[in-house]
């Protein structure tokens, strides 16, 4: 599945690093990288960052 | 087994998806005295108001979710002993569990209503306080808490002419005294008249007095004065409120194990606060919160988790992400222990008996998340996290040197 992330919405909260600190990080200069290709099999985790942005941020594409 | 969730918003939203997650195929109801579906909260004094988003991008997606909406329906009471949850128009809904949810409201002006003066609490209100912030708009806004704070840097965006009061001598209370006068010269630098120190005596819009004699005019007057939790409806059921409504720690009501709460209004014991009870209320937790009671509320007592993490929380004003772990109100007293060499990015750190308890960052979003992983790992000494920051070739540089006295 592909993770998206509107950068237009997000504030660096962090919570997704909390979820998934292999896929989302925050950079140096407190900017989100992620990574866009993640294995069907981290589906739960996935849909558990999606719920825990607080800036409705991140999205699911299959 | 029949589920019910009281309260429409995050944590009752968050409460019902962790059931079906969890594998809940029973019947799930979610009752709301708003008409809405859910939505998020936090843009509302500051996206939403600004022009930036609009209501359908608040809306809270929730898919396919199997439940049963019962949206416009006030619970007006809870009748443990047949368990059931009354509703405004009469009916009664049966449960097995219970999840309460109803969240708070924000708190009044006392006295009787007056046109144009209004709270922000939901996605009407909000609407409401948009559509009267047009530029050149007298606002005042009684309060300089979170939400005060918020309205004032969205109105100047929006080029309105804003007054913030408060009794307080500075914004932001839990932010402590040193981070409270950045805050306080953050919002004067953007052309708001802040006065400390003083209420508000009299209000006959536009005419308004102060309580040190002053006065001034406004066309709209926020009342941002902190919130209320909504338990009045659970006033007869038996369940023990303070007045949040008090839980054990696995959100697991004290009277009743058929009863678990979320959100703004619990009241539950926290380990980072030594077992104290705690109320907090941010997004954050709420949707934790949610989580954790949906999913408990399957389970028989003993098998159910406790919430333990530091509770997170934020608020954004101008270009200041003020972000906030732990029980920094909690603290001894805030000491800044990294700040930038320009001085715009900074944490602060509170401990109490030596044990760190809660940390303030502004701008500085990789950094603070950095101490909420020491602080989810159980108790931080004080003089460990020192050592760590100061070999931390990543932290944003030390302090000035403190100044005696």
């Amino acid at each position: 599945m592909k993770i998206h992330v509107d950068m237009n919405l997000c504030q660096s909260h962090g919570e997704c690093v909390l979820v998934a600190p292999d896929v989302f990080d925050l950079g140096d200069d407190d900017v989100l990288v992620w990574q866009e290709d993640v294995p069907d099999d981290r589906r739960a985790d996935m849909e558990a960052a999606v719920n825990a942005c607080p800036m409705l941020a991140i999205s699911i594409e299959e | 087994m029949r589920l019910v969730v009281v309260g429409a918003s995050l944590a009752g939203l968050r409460a019902a998806q962790a059931a079906r997650a969890a594998g809940f195929e029973g019947k799930l109801t979610v009752v709301g005295d708003e008409s809405h579906l859910p939505y998020t909260r936090p843009p509302l004094s500051k996206e939403l108001l600004c022009g930036v988003q609009t209501p359908e991008q608040c809306a809270l997606p929730h898919g396919s979710l199997d439940v049963q909406w019962r949206l416009g329906a006030a619970a007006t009471g809870l009748d443990r002993a047949a368990h059931q949850v009354l509703l405004a128009d009469g009916e009664r809904i049966g449960y097995d569990r219970l999840v309460i949810a109803t969240g708070c409201r924000a708190r009044t002006w006392p006295g009787p209503e007056l046109e144009g003066v209004v709270t922000l609490r939901d996605l009407d209100d909000a609407l409401a306080l948009r559509a009267s912030l047009t530029s050149g708009a007298r606002l005042l806004i009684v309060g300089a808490g979170f939400i005060g704070c918020e309205v004032a840097a969205s109105a100047r965006k929006r080029d309105v002419e804003v007054t913030v009061v408060d009794i307080a001598g500075q914004p932001m209370l839990p932010l402590g005294a040193e981070l409270g006068a950045r805050c306080a010269r953050l919002h004067e630098e953007h052309g708001v008249d802040l006065r400390l120190g003083t209420g508000v005596s009299r209000l006959d819009l536009p005419q308004v007095e102060l309580t040190d004699g002053t006065k001034l005019e406004a066309d709209v007057v926020l009342m941002a004065l902190g919130a209320i939790p909504n338990t009045e409806w659970l006033r007869d059921s038996g369940l023990e409120l303070n007045p949040g409504v008090v839980c054990d720690a696995t959100l697991t009501t004290t009277a009743d194990p058929d009863v678990l709460a979320a959100g703004d209004l619990v009241s539950w014991p926290h380990p980072l606060a030594r077992g104290e009870l705690v109320r907090v209320e941010h997004w954050t937790v709420a949707a934790e919160h949610g989580q954790l009671a949906g999913r408990n509320a399957l389970l028989a007592r003993a098998e159910r988790m406790p919430h333990d993490p530091p509770p997170y929380f934020w608020s954004d004003q101008y270009d200041v992400k003020i972000q906030a772990v732990g029980f920094p109100t909690a603290a001894e007293r805030l000491e800044i222990l990294e700040l930038s060499p320009d001085g715009d990015r900074l944490v602060a750190v509170g401990a109490q008996d030596g044990q760190l308890v809660g940390v303030i960052a502004f701008n500085a979003a990789k950094r603070l998340a950095w101490y909420r992983r020491q602080l989810a790992g159980g108790p931080a000494r004080m003089d460990q996290i020192r050592e760590l920051v100061t070999a931390d070739a990543g932290a944003l540089g030390p302090p000035p040197v403190e100044v005696a006295g």
